[in-house]
Order: C-alpha cells, then sequence, then structure tokens
C-alpha cells in the first residue's frame, strides 16, 4: 500500500482528502459483502480487486502508460470499447457512485442535478480518484441534458471527446451512430499513433463480445431456482467489468460460471426463501450497493439487473461477420444502438426487456430505481409501471441518491413490497 | 388467562396499541413516543403486563410503525403498509383504498381481496404530513385541534410551497402582512388536503375510500379531501388505531399458522 501513496502522488492526487476516502473502504466491504453467508470461492478474485480498488489496476494503467499507451476514460455503456481496443490503447470506466464526490461537484452544477453527474466532477476536480488521472482523453456522449453540459466543464480540464449519440431509432440513426464510431476511430489513432485495422477491430469485437457473453452467462447462472450468488455480489461483478482487464476479467468470470454450475448442480441456493427481485433502472456505479444491501436484507435476493450496470451492458453481440473496418463499425453501431435507454423516443423496447427478463428470471416483482433527479427514467417510470401492472408483474417505484438519510425510509417501502408479495 | 393478541404501533409522534382476545371487542391505547423508542416500548410493555397479560406467556406480539425495531419483545415485526392495509379492511369490511396521513409518512395502500397490492409514500418531504400540520400550528401559536377549528371558519390562503420549512416561510410573510389566523388555519388544511390527493391521484382510487392516521377522525378534513378527489373519502373515528389493529390481527393470523 505504500507503493500506491507513491503512485497517487506521481498522479496529483489530493491525498489527504483522498485517505478519507480509502478509510471508508474497508468498512464498508465488510457491512455488504462480508456479511453473507455462503459466498462462491472465486468471488475472491472480484474481492481482491475491490479490496485495492485504486490500487491494483491503476498500476498497471500507469505501467501502461509508461510505454507509450494511452488511457481512454468512458462514462457509459453506449461507448464501444472495441474501437479503443484496436487502437491498442485502454478503455476505462470513470465510475462516480460515492456520496464522497458529490459535494466537490455541487460546486459546479446546481443541486438539482442527479448524484451521478456530480461525483463525476467532484472526482475530477477534487483529484481523489486516480482513473480520473489516468485517463489521456474522456470519452463523453450526449446521453442526458445533464451529463451534456457537464462534460463542458470537465472539458476546461481535460481533453474531452463527445460522441453525439441519436435519440431515436430510425434507419439513419443507425447510420448516424456508425458515423459518430468513424470519428471515434479517427480520435484514437491519432492520439495513440495507432491504425486501426480490419484485422486489429475483427480481434477486438471478438474480445468484447467474449466478454459479454461470460456476464450474459454469469446472469443466466444466477437467476436459477437455487440462487447460486447473490445480488449485491452479481453487481459488483457488473461494475468491475467497466474497468478491469477485458480478457483477464472474461477468464475470472468464466471461472466463476464453473463454480456456480457446479453449486446448481449441487443445489446450493444463498437465498432460500427469499423473494425474487428484478431491478430495473439508472445505473449503478462503484460503490453504490445501496439498494441490492436494502433489498438483500429484507427478505428479497436480486435475480437480475435491468441496468447500465446489468443487461444493458452485455446483452447482444457485434455480429463478427463483418469484413471491412466500415462493415465492422456499422456492426459495431447497430450492437450498441439496441441498448434501450430513457434517453430515446419512443423506448418501448425498454419495457419488452424489463417483461422479459422479469420472466426469464421468475421474478416475483419489478423495483425500478432512478437515482434523484435523472428526469427520463423518473417519467418513463410511470409507463414502465402500467406495462408492468398490465402482465400480472407487482412494481414499486423508488427514487434515491448516494446518501443514507433516506435508508429506513426505503427499507420501509421495500419491506412493505416483500410482505406484499409473500 | 385467554390468549392475547397485541398490536403495537410505533409512530414518528404517537404509538398505538391494540389487544385482541378472541370473543371480545378490540381495546385501544394512544400514547405519545416521545424522543425514544425503545423507552415507550417499554412503557407499553409495562402497562400491558400491569392491565392484560404476562407478555413472555399467553400473548402473540407484532410491531409496526417507524419505531417497529424498538419492540425487542414482539414475535414478528411487520411495516406498517401491510399493518394499515390490514387494519383499515377490517374496520370498514371490505376492499378499499386507504389514505394514512401519518406524523411523517402519507401513505397510499390499495387493498384487493383484503390484502394490500399496491402502496405509494410521500417521498422524504414533510409536505402533506401530520408533521407538516404540527409545524405550521406552533407557528401560529394554536394546537392542533385549534387549528382544525379555526380553519373551518376560514378562507384558505393558498400556501403553494412543497417544502415544510420553505412554507413555514410563506406563512410568516402571511403574518407579516397581517393575514388573519383563520384564512392562515385554512389555508393550511387546505394545502395538506392538495398535497395528499397530489400524491393519491397517481393511483387507482376504489369507490370505498377511507383515512387513516392522527387526524383521521376529522369530518371537516375528510370532507375536504373529497372534494379535491372527487370521490368520497370516509373519515374513520378509530382510523388512528388501524396499524395497531391490523398488527394484532396479523398477530392472530401468524399464531394461527
Amino acid at each position: 500500500m505504500a507503493d500506491n501513496q507513491k503512485m497517487w502522488a506521481d498522479l496529483g492526487m489530493n491525498l489527504e482528502m483522498h485517505d478519507m476516502l480509502c478509510a471508508v473502504l474497508p468498512g464498508a466491504i465488510g457491512d455488504v459483502f462480508m456479511s453473507q453467508e455462503n459466498r462462491p470461492e472465486a468471488m475472491d478474485y472480484f474481492d481482491m480487486v475491490l479490496a485495492d480498488v485504486h490500487g491494483l489496476r491503476p498500476a498497471e494503467l500507469v505501467e501502461f502508460r509508461k510505454n507509450g499507451g494511452k488511457v481512454f476514460g468512458t462514462f457509459c455503456a453506449y461507448v464501444p470499447d472495441e474501437v479503443i481496443v484496436a487502437a491498442g490503447a485502454i478503455a476505462t470506466g470513470l465510475c462516480a457512485g460515492s456520496q464522497f464526490w458529490v459535494p466537490g461537484g455541487e460546486r459546479y452544477l446546481p443541486a438539482n442535478t442527479c448524484p451521478l453527474i456530480k461525483a463525476m466532477l467532484g472526482a475530477r476536480f477534487d483529484k481523489t480518484c486516480p482513473f480520473y488521472r489516468l485517463a489521456d482523453v474522456y470519452i463523453g456522449e450526449n446521453t442526458c441534458d445533464g451529463k451534456k453540459k457537464a462534460y463542458e466543464i470537465l472539458g476546461t480540464d481535460v481533453p474531452m471527446h463527445i460522441m453525439d449519440l441519436p435519440q431515436m431509432k430510425r434507419e439513419k440513426d443507425y447510420l448516424k451512430w456508425a458515423d459518430e464510431i468513424k470519428d471515434l476511430k479517427a480520435l484514437v489513432e491519432k492520439e495513440t499513433g495507432n491504425e486501426v485495422t480490419a484485422e486489429k477491430l475483427a480481434e477486438a469485437i471478438k474480445l468484447i463480445n467474449a466478454k459479454r457473453a461470460a456476464l450474459e452467462r454469469l446472469y443466466k447462472l444466477r437467476r436459477n431456482e437455487n440462487v447460486p450468488i447473490s445480488g449485491t455480489d452479481t453487481l459488483l461483478i457488473s461494475q468491475i467489468a467497466y474497468y478491469d482487464d477485458p480478457a483477464r476479467f472474461t477468464a475470472m468470470v468464466n471461472k466463476l460460471c464453473d463454480e456456480l454450475e457446479k453449486r446448481v448442480a449441487d443445489g446450493v441456493n444463498v437465498a432460500p426463501g427469499k423473494k425474487r427481485i428484478l431491478i430495473s433502472g439508472t445505473p449503478m456505479a462503484i460503490p453504490n450497493w445501496k439498494l441490492h444491501n436494502l433489498v438483500e436484507t429484507s427478505g428479497g435476493v436480486v435475480v437480475c439487473e435491468e441496468t447500465c450496470t446489468g443487461t444493458r451492458y452485455f446483452e447482444n453481440q457485434v455480429d463478427e461477420s463483418g469484413a471491412t473496418v466500415d462493415e465492422m463499425i456499422q456492426n459495431i453501431a447497430n450492437r450498441y444502438m439496441s441498448i434501450n435507454c430513457a434517453c430515446f423516443t419512443p423506448n418501448t423496447a425498454r419495457a419488452d426487456d424489463v417483461v422479459r427478463l422479469a420472466k426469464e428470471s421468475k421474478a416475483d416483482g419489478v423495483i425500478d430505481v432512478n437515482l434523484m433527479f435523472c428526469q427520463t427514467y423518473d417519467i418513463e417510470g410511470r409507463s414502465l409501471e402500467e406495462r408492468c401492472k398490465a402482465e400480472g408483474i407487482p412494481f414499486l417505484g423508488l427514487e434515491t441518491d448516494y446518501t443514507d438519510n433516506d435508508a429506513q425510509q426505503l427499507k420501509t417501502r421495500i419491506g412493505a413490497f416483500i410482505e406484499m408479495l409473500g | 388467562m385467554a390468549r392475547k393478541y397485541i398490536g403495537i404501533d410505533i409512530g414518528s409522534t404517537a404509538s398505538k396499541v391494540c389487544v385482541l382476545e378472541e370473543g371480545c371487542e378490540p381495546v385501544f391505547e394512544v400514547l405519545p413516543t416521545g424522543w425514544n423508542s425503545k423507552i415507550t416500548a417499554g412503557i407499553i410493555k409495562e402497562d400491558l403486563e400491569k392491565r392484560y397479560v404476562k407478555i413472555e406467556n399467553d400473548s402473540q406480539v407484532v410491531a409496526t410503525g417507524y419505531g417497529r425495531i424498538s419492540v425487542d419483545y414482539a414475535d414478528h415485526v411487520i411495516t406498517e403498509i401491510s399493518c394499515h392495509g390490514r387494519g383499515g379492511y377490517e374496520m370498514i369490511g371490505r376492499d378499499c383504498t386507504i389514505i394514512d396521513i401519518g406524523g411523517q409518512d402519507t401513505k397510499y395502500i390499495n387493498v384487493v381481496g383484503g390484502r394490500p397490492v399496491d402502496f405509494l409514500m410521500n417521498d422524504k418531504c414533510a409536505a402533506g404530513t401530520g408533521k407538516f400540520i404540527e409545524v405550521m400550528a406552533n407557528r401560529l401559536g394554536l394546537t392542533i385541534e385549534e387549528l382544525f377549528e379555526l380553519a373551518e371558519i376560514g378562507d384558505p390562503i393558498s400556501i403553494s410551497s412543497l417544502c415544510t420549512v420553505f412554507a413555514e416561510s410563506e406563512v410568516i410573510n402571511y403574518m407579516g402582512e397581517g393575514r388573519s389566523r383563520e384564512d392562515l388555519a385554512a389555508g393550511v388544511i387546505d394545502s395538506v388536503a392538495l398535497k395528499v390527493a397530489t400524491l393519491v391521484q397517481r393511483k387507482e382510487l376504489q369507490d370505498t375510500i377511507i383515512i387513516t392516521g392522527g387526524f383521521s377522525n376529522n369530518e371537516f378534513f375528510a370532507g375536504l379531501l373529497s372534494k379535491k378527489l372527487g370521490k368520497t373519502a370516509t373519515a374513520m373515528t378509530l382510523g388512528r388505531y388501524a396499524g395497531a389493529y391490523g398488527a394484532a390481527l396479523l398477530a392472530r393470523e401468524k399464531s394461527k399458522k
């Protein structure tokens, strides 16, 4: 850990403030993760990554950059890692899931901005996250007005490239997104000095497809009648997916899945008698485990997340049949445009996803969670509720932020919902 | 001694107790929750043991309400949604929509087939709750009962702020302008009715709507709320005990299982 201190100092971080963040992490990990019983052994790897979240992976990025490598920071499931990887660069998610960074962000943003966006700015300007220091260029995207304007502020401190995400799904929008991906390719080629060749891109597509396939496998196993892994553990894996080395991550998830397959065969159940909950809604960036922890300590077990830290991240693959770079880019665009985010209109396909996933995972009920001030998801909550009720799926809508001051109120609502399902 | 089924509802403002015994009418008690719900739970236990039953021997206790975890002698802890749903249903005797106005929460509970099937609670904000009325009564130098009495003869001034603290400032401004206390009192009650109506109208309202919670026996408030809803909301004489009653009924069901 002494090495970490030196690395953080070299990265120009605010060490005193960062120590405060590091001081609370072990307690939080103990309360949320280690208190769970009968966890799979292969969670060890993810526990280790989490325990040294600002040490292990950042040290790899430091090494990579020493040798001339470039790191691109991303914020959203729509940004295709394939193109970045194909240029020999590293893509890393910039998470922003802690209340710790919110006050820093409020110096720049109105109080009624979503906590994720505030934390984004706080993490950057407070200099308390190594990943934010290590990314050479940030890749933003126009997924909501809050992010769009916040990126302008980030852009005063770090090079920003914005991808203009279409917000409808007509044929021309798919073509437009491919165009935006071409611009991203040009940017990463310029920054790295490496050409994105057809060969490299095909390799990168395979690599990221394999990662998505591993997550898909994990999600199919977790929803077994005998639940072999908690939702809280699965959420952690989805969060780590955003910033770990893709090949190693895929191997570790597959190793875990081997163990889960055995657990399923042996009838191991980490949540006997608990109500099965599907969580839909806004992303839960690391270290935001609030809802999962509340649900899983109130008589429920989370069997699926229809979120950006869930199925939206890995469902659907990039068609691997493209021969030219242009064809591959269109295939990449098509896959990412298949994500159903509330920033699109219309977005009825998201409700289809929730209903399908609720059925596939045999969920007893859906809890739709939106981060406070996330207008698009908040508004969409109503039509999602109507749709779920029409399908006979019990539904609870919740709004929350990163603070703990509503924990008791949430516990009452979640507890009542679970009693209602019983 | 016959077995007693006891429901204890530790609310943010008042604690309610219901004692049920086969073949007898339910008995209800109320006391202020005070600053420490653990102490309150202890006082309730002492009182129950003195007057009714040895808790450990011949009783089944269900605790509910925001202080439910403080009742360490409870056999079961059940959320106030399930308890209010059960108690309200029993009181009116058929499926209904329950509007519960508590000290810090306003709840909508829809009871179908005798069971809560949907609910909604106000967000973490005191507007439209008993706390709002309490704060405003204090500001106007009135008891809550006096506030309701004055409100009936006043001409409501519109209080539009969504936040209790800001609404208090709004009331202070009107007081500074020399507006009458009855008009302000009417404005306060009107604003609560409006906020409650706005909240519950997001959900399905059945033809039978009942009011539970601290002001549930107030006909004036029920009339005002009915007007805003465009549907009759019925005042319940014993509505404040709905949670405790439901808890006692659930205690009986649990012990029969």
